[in-house]
């Protein structure tokens, strides 16, 4: 909301200068502690000199150019004829006009002088509004009122010298899209006198008639979208009567373009009073006009020149011929104001606030009325705002008044809060006292009755719809008084309990990963079903199945990610791109799984009482699965080469490493399986397993090299590799575990042993280790403390399709040295399980 | 070793006889001065001071001597091996000092070789700094609770006191999920703000209650330098008997000493957030240049761009419209809240100029961070 100075000063009595710096600086910060945040501070008019009031003495029409011209004779009421060229056509001899002589200076240090142009010396120029910083009009030039005296400064005649505040109007303070609503907050804050300016009617317009047939006939059909509804008549207007250059003046200040008298004195007092008022032409009305709400099939075509099909939602505007406005919104092309129109209808409604809210999103079609319907206007201002506007027109645009107005009403319960005095004291943690409560409630228009035991009966102004609740009322007083005197307590200690084991698990757990080289990134958590493709995701893969958004950011990546890869190879891409050949990424975070017996709406329940259970219950059904992930992604080497020699290239064994890391760090028992998965390499992917909290198993990563398809769909540096895992799954089943359990150190002997086995090469190693280690925990109190592979051989003496892996076993017992015989059993046990699992043979020697 | 003799006379012990002692030492001592290094040097010493040596063989005779004898061959004895042991322990002394001269050369390296065998990983500092914000409030007893990102409206709007329809809704950019009928509503929404955690909270946490929310947040914002559709955001939340807006300019100040400093001004402004009642903007006194950019003839600052005053955070009162819709008793308790942008605090703190470097994961970004930013 743009606001000048000098309007707000017209009922706010706040003695201040435009030049004065300090004294606008002031004001600023005043409006912005009372909850009206400038955002900006615009002087204007202080770049324009030299600019007077001219006047046409005589136009001579140059030919022989692509476009008219004329060389103008004019007066600066110095005595003296100047000369000026002028494009413009507009004027008459005897128009005054604003002249800039030469040694002017116009916005944007734009300096005048005498030069020569189409032929002739042109002395000057005769200004548009545009040119002078008032509004963007650029088509003609400016035609002053004859009485505008000549050789006056423009800059003081037209009062260009001032000063606009632009306002961050927050949703709730519908009050202050006008000038009446803050300029009676500045009258608060300074403590000055506020006059209002939505007085009494003024006489002129008031007649007998204050009812349903006052002027034009009109009637509310639907209470509900409308409780006030007034019309005036003006009859006989000019229709080519301009508009008074102060108003046009404060409209372009205030961001308003000069359209038409009627629509000039509308907006105006829209600006002035926070009112929204449409005229209507009076010519092209048909019958009464009704508020009702839309019948299927109807259409209208608004005053933007598009043709809207209605819904029966739609608070209307209508008369016999059908809709003619979408209320508070916008008005119908047939029916809207135009050159011819003499005879003039003034609307001024109020109407509800939520329906005009849900109508112009319904319609895409945001207006400065429906901005101040949706925020709440004043219910008692549209008598005297309609009567303002008839009068405006009738004394700039020569009408008469039809005197009354039509008004139909709908009774309206008046708000009263019962608050306790000593509320806004308790709010605050500040003793204001019930007289300064009551002061400052009265301050911003509430009416104040004290009821028994300290409790205030308060009665909101009609202006202030906003406040409802004894809290509102509260942030009146403590807002006014000054949130710089609230004190400052020291902090209350609350006795949590700390970090969830969750909450710690997931810190350990990014470090672990970055201690091992790789660094977190955060990927967009949008997707397209084209990344399913390119992750050569069957059709029937659950990962499929994805959020899909009603309004994506982008229409290309219209759902939620089902998997973190995508967003990590597309950033690992990125880093190959700018020149990182060893890249390293891990990422934690949610991805979305609808649930195939989701339900397909979450109701919106009553706010007046806590939900129930089942309530509570119907919400949660209605949201996708959120499991947090932990995806990683890897390229070039994993230890970087240097002057010790060659790096190791990164592979699939660093992506399962990762996933080992994670879960050594949740300390959850899990096991490695081959697995065949998308998008992962189907001879070089590992499933992770764990027991989840309830004990069965469940898979929670696969991890591996990325499938060559998937590499080159992507862009990714051949051989990259990849793991995502189910932190969620891993976190549950890490909580479920009790605080590890030390085991006793013995000080005995270790006894190491090394087998070798022989096995197909189909055989997975995991295998042969848990074999091995099964076996020797048969082998009574003999402690395999450590099993270690050292060495895998897929040579000729292993035998075609045979590998043999080499382990080294540690053994020890608790309370003794062990004997030769014991370890040599304790093996014999091992390898034993390990042939009968496996199949494996013992090499020998 | 001669066999134990009583009456034999001790010229008769070759070994002990003054000119063999002396000889013996004298090979010694000359065998030692001879020693290169420790090597040869623990060779002498097997040879001349050890088991076998000539020196110790002798002492071994001296049982041999008639009991009269025994005492001045075993002075001459004893002299000797005190000779030779003290050339050992010098010539030691000689030959460690030489080795440590010559080591300091021969066997010097240059130790400022690299050796970061191990790539250089890192936590993304949204990440870390949200572990710190979060920290500072637990610190103060506050419990850190979650909730998901994708939400239903009641929790996200509705019960936050967003009346359908709105205008404060359209402030929230909201980005909705389409229903599995296709349906444009479903009532679930990507979270625009972390605040209906606050709403979870309070239906599930016994009170008093003490929470931070810090997570993921969408808006349809454009994407730009100060601007991202998604961000993070923490919350704090207090509900407790007797809660003021003095109680929260504590925790506000409190929360601005641990992450930027001591002695740092705070200043609140109205503003209108639907779940709080009052509602303000929090800023404080910028923490590099203390305000002096505002001063005449300061130098200008980049972090305030000179005004004195970053804005970090909204908050206020719970509004007792919120209490009601789960269930809590707003004349028994009430509550604060106060909320940030985890991104706009790392870059405040940190010196970001786009936000867009926080987006990218970009290695270098995350990577100058280290593991705690
Ligand atoms: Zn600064």
């Amino acid at each position: 909301m743009r606001l000048p100075l000098s309007w707000l000063q017209e009922y706010a009595a706040v003695e201040l200068s435009a030049d004065d710096d300090a004294g606008v600086a002031e004001m600023s910060w005043r409006l912005t502690n009372c909850g009206l945040e400038v955002e900006s501070v615009e002087t204007v008019g202080h770049d324009i000199t030299g600019v007077i009031v001219g006047e046409v003495l005589g136009i001579e029409e140059l030919t022989g150019f692509n476009k008219p011209i004329r060389y103008c004779h004019v007066s600066a009421g110095d005595g003296q004829e100047r000369h000026v060229i002028c494009g413009a056509g507009n004027f008459v001899v005897g128009d005054r006009v604003p002249l800039a002589l030469p040694g002017s200076v116009l916005p944007g240090g734009f300096e005048i002088g005498a030069r020569k142009i189409y032929g002739r010396v042109s002395e000057g120029m005769i200004c548009s509004p545009a040119e002078l910083g008032i509004g963007d009009d650029h088509t003609g030039i400016m035609v002053l009122a004859p009485d505008a005296p000549l050789g006056a400064d423009f800059v003081s005649y037209a009062g260009l010298r001032d000063v606009v505040f632009d306002i961050n109007v927050t949703p709730d303070k519908g009050f202050a899209l006008s000038v009446r609503g803050v300029a009676r907050e500045l009258a608060i804050s300074y403590a000055v006198p506020f006059t209002d300016p939505a007085g009494p009617v003024p006489s002129a317009v008031t007649g007998a008639g204050e009812g349903p047939g006052g002027a034009y006939p009109a009637r509310i059909e639907d209470p509900t979208g409308c409780d006030r509804f007034v019309l005036r008549e003006v009859l006989g207007v000019d229709p080519s009567a301009p508009t008074p250059l102060a108003m046009a003046v404060r409209l372009a200040r205030s961001g308003q373009r000069s359209v038409s008298l009627a629509v000039d004195v509308t907006n105006y007092l829209m600006l002035e009073l926070g009112q929204p008022l449409h005229a209507y032409d009076k010519a092209q009305l048909v019958g009464a006009v009704v508020v009702r709400r839309a019948r299927p099939g109807e259409k209208l075509e608004t005053i933007d020149h598009v043709v809207r099909e209605l819904d029966a939602e739609d608070i209307l505007i209508a008369d016999d011929s059908g809709p003619i406005g979408l209320a508070g919104t916008m008005g119908g092309v047939h029916t809207e104001v135009s050159e011819s129109t003499s005879d003039v209808v003034i609307e001024a409604g109020h109407f509800s606030a939520r329906g005009v809210a849900r109508m112009s999103r319904r319609h895409r079609l945001g207006s400065e009325a429906s901005a101040r319907f949706e925020r709440g206007v004043d219910t008692e201002l549209q008598r005297r705002a309609s009567a303002r506007a008839a009068a405006m027109l009738a004394e700039h645009g020569g009408g008469r008044v039809v005197p009354g107005c039509t008004y139909a009403s709908v009774p309206v319960e008046p708000i009263t809060i019962t608050m306790d005095a000593g509320y806004p004291d308790r709010v605050a943690g500040v003793a204001y006292g019930t007289d300064t409560v009551t002061a400052r409630l009265r301050d911003v228009g509430c009416t104040v009755a004290s009821a028994s035991g300290d409790r205030l009966i308060v009665s909101p102004p009609s202006w202030r719809p906003d406040i409802t609740d004894p809290a509102d009322l509260a942030e009146e007083v403590i807002r006014l008084e000054g949130y710089q005197n609230i004190p400052v307590h020291a902090v209350r200690a609350a006795g949590g309990r700390g970090l969830t084991g969750r909450q710690r698990l997931r810190r350990a757990t990014g470090r672990a990963l970055a201690y091992q080289g790789f660094v977190e990134v955060t990927t967009d958590p949008f997707a397209s079903a084209a990344d399913f493709d390119r992750l050569q995701l069957p059709a029937d893969d659950a990962r499929r199945l994805a959020v899909r958004l009603s309004n994506p950011l982008s229409d290309d990546e219209p759902l939620m990610r089902t998997t973190l890869l995508p967003g990590l190879m597309r950033t690992l891409a990125r880093n190959v791109g700018r020149g990182f050949s060893d890249v390293l990424l891990f990422e934690f975070g949610l991805v979305f799984r609808p649930r195939p017996d989701g339900a397909s709406f979450a109701p919106i329940l009553p706010v007046d009482r806590s939900p129930s259970a089942s309530e509570i219950a119907q919400l949660e059904a209605a949201l996708p699965d959120q499991p947090l992930h932990a995806g990683v992604v890897l390229a070039g080497n994993a230890a970087p080469a240097g002057w010790w020699g060659p790096g190791r290239p990164a592979g699939w064994q660093d992506a399962i490493e990762a996933a080992r890391t994670v879960l050594r760090a949740s300390r959850v028992r899990f096991a490695i399986r081959t697995a065949h998965y998308e998008p992962w390499h189907p001879g070089r992917c590992a499933a992770v397993v764990v027991q989840d909290c309830e004990g069965r198993e469940q898979v929670v990563a696969h991890a591996g090299e990325l499938h060559p398809r998937v590499i080159a769909a992507f862009g990714l540096p051949v051989r990259s590799a990849a793991m995502e895992l189910d932190l969620s799954v891993v976190e549950a089943a890490a909580d479920a575990l009790g605080p590890r359990q030390a085991r006793p150190l013995s000080s005995y002997p270790v006894a190491v042993q090394d087998v070798a086995l022989i096995v197909a090469q189909a055989v997975p190693a995991a295998k042969v280790e848990s074999a091995l280690r099964v076996g020797a925990a048969q082998a009574g109190d003999v402690l395999l403390e450590d099993l270690s592979l050292f060495d895998v051989y897929t040579g000729d003496q292993a035998g075609e399709g045979h590998k043999s892996l080499a382990y080294t076993l540690r053994f020890r017992a608790p309370d003794r040295t062990l004997t030769a015989e014991e370890v040599a059993a304790a093996r014999d046990a091992a390898v034993a399980e390990a042939v009968r699992q496996t199949g494996a043979v013992l090499r020998s020697g | 070793m001669s066999a134990p003799n009583n009456t034999y006379d001790p010229v008769e012990v070759a070994a002990l006889a003054p000119d063999a002692v002396q000889r013996i030492q004298a090979d010694a001592l000359a065998a030692i001065a001879a020693a290169a290094d420790l090597d040869q040097l623990k060779a002498v010493r097997i040879a001349h001071a050890g088991d076998r040596a000539p020196i110790t063989l002798a002492n071994a005779e001296i049982g041999a001597l008639p009991p009269a004898a025994r005492a001045e061959a075993g002075k001459r004895v004893g002299a000797a091996r005190g000779a030779i042991r003290q050339a050992l322990a010098s010539r030691q002394a000689e030959l460690e000092e030489e080795r440590d001269r010559r080591v300091l050369v021969d066997e010097a390296v240059d130790v400022t070789l690299p050796w970061d065998r191990t790539a250089a990983g890192a936590r993304h500092p949204v990440t870390t700094v949200g572990e710190h914000l979060a920290d500072v409030f637990v610190d103060m007893g506050y419990e850190v609770a979650e909730g998901p990102e994708v939400e239903a409206e009641w929790y996200n709007f509705d019960a936050l006191n967003f009346p359908p329809d709105h205008p404060a809704r359209d402030q929230y950019d909201t980005i909705f999920v389409a229903g599995p009928d296709g349906a444009e509503r479903s009532g679930v929404v990507l979270r625009t703000h972390t605040s209906p955690v606050q709403i979870r909270a309070l239906l599930t946490r016994p009170l008093p209650l003490y929470v931070v929310s810090p997570g993921k947040c969408y808006r349809t914002d454009t994407l730009d330098a100060t601007h991202s559709p998604v961000f993070n955001q923490i919350e704090c939340l207090a509900v407790d008997e007797g809660l003021t807006m003095a109680d929260l300019r504590g925790a506000i100040d409190a929360f601005v000493t641990a992450m930027f400093g001591a002695g740092l001004q705070t200043r609140l402004r109205p503003d209108y957030f639907p779940f709080t009642e009052p509602s303000a903007d929090v800023s404080m006194q910028c923490h590099v240049c203390r305000g002096a950019s505002t001063r005449p003839g300061g130098q200008p600052c980049r972090v305030c761009r000179s005004q004195g005053w970053i804005e970090i955070a909204g908050c206020g009162m719970v509004n007792p419209r919120v209490l009601v819709a789960c269930g809590i008793d707003p004349e028994r308790y009430s509550g604060f809240a106060f909320g940030l942008g985890i991104e706009r605090s790392v870059m405040i703190r940190h010196g970001v100029a786009d936000i867009r470097d926080t987006l990218e994961g970009d290695l270098r970004f995350s990577r100058a961070f280290g593991m705690e930013a």
